[in-house]
């Protein structure tokens, strides 16, 4: 039972590498978009995801203030904002640093968007929230701890 | 295919509020079918972009860590009252959607 399990769950975790290469090939055509980070969001580590955005050693930071639940029941469901109060903030993007690919979402502001994101996001497991901040050509940091009951990645 | 976005945004002094929630399965693809025990394919919002009057004032990448019928806040400073905020996402099957709201 509990081996049959495993191998369901490695299986699982090979396709969906297939999968994704798969999107990151169809999104390569025709996006009238900016091109999707398809190496930052499959990546599967903080730093890798770092590294595929270009932002390798981010400093911590107190002035970005991340509000999110200290438990959250459902891991499906975990509703994170965050607030960086760094003059020129240009970017945000946000890590659940224990899921499969940790890269949630990044947002890049302009034209008097304020350094402010609210979103809900999905956690397989208790972990901590990091926010990544642009400002000014430097990127910034915070993190915050989430323990999550009841994960939300997989089914 | 695409149901329509809830979307509103609101002014206090001169920074909108602008709140959205979308209707998207949001699958990351490692899912898998309860009855079937076949992953269910990836399909997510992938790019999501806003505009202030015609304006660009955030654009966002988006992977499947953002839960189903994802929801976004942000502010935009310089705003006010009868400007008008577009939202569009894209997902990685080429679907997409748009709505607009006016500040109030």
């Amino acid at each position: 039972m509990n081996a049959l399990r495993r191998n369901v769950l490695k299986s699982a975790g090979m396709a969906s590498v297939v999968a994704m290469a798969a999107t990151a090939g169809l999104l390569k055509s025709g996006s009238a978009f900016a091109a999707w980070n398809a190496t930052a969001f499959d990546a599967k580590s903080v730093p890798d995801a770092l590294k595929g955005m270009g932002a390798a050693t981010p400093v911590e930071s107190k002035n970005i203030s991340i509000k999110a639940p200290d438990i959250a029941e459902n891991g499906a469901v975990v509703p994170v904002e965050v607030t960086s109060s760094i003059a020129g903030t240009t970017g945000i993007a946000i890590f659940a640093e224990k899921n499969a690919t940790p890269l949630i979402a990044s947002f890049t502001m302009s034209n008097g968007a304020e350094g402010y994101v609210s979103t809900r996001i999905k956690m397989g497991q208790t972990a901590m929230v990091r926010a990544v901040v642009t400002a000014g050509g430097k990127t910034y940091t915070a993190a915050k701890e989430v323990k999550v009951t009841i994960g939300g990645c997989g089914g | 295919m695409a149901e329509p976005m809830k979307m509103r945004a609101t002014v206090s002094g001169d920074v909108a509020d602008v709140k959205v929630l979308m209707n998207h399965p949001m699958e990351t693809g490692l899912r898998k079918d309860a009855k079937t025990g076949q992953l269910i394919p990836a399909h997510f919002i992938n790019e999501v972009t806003a505009t202030l009057n015609g304006k660009p004032v955030l654009a966002a990448q988006w992977g499947g860590g953002i839960s189903k019928n994802p929801y976004l806040g942000f502010k935009v400073k310089g705003a006010k009252a009868g400007d008008k905020v577009v939202v569009s996402w894209k997902d990685n099957k080429g679907e997409s959607n748009t709505a607009e709201a006016t500040i109030s």
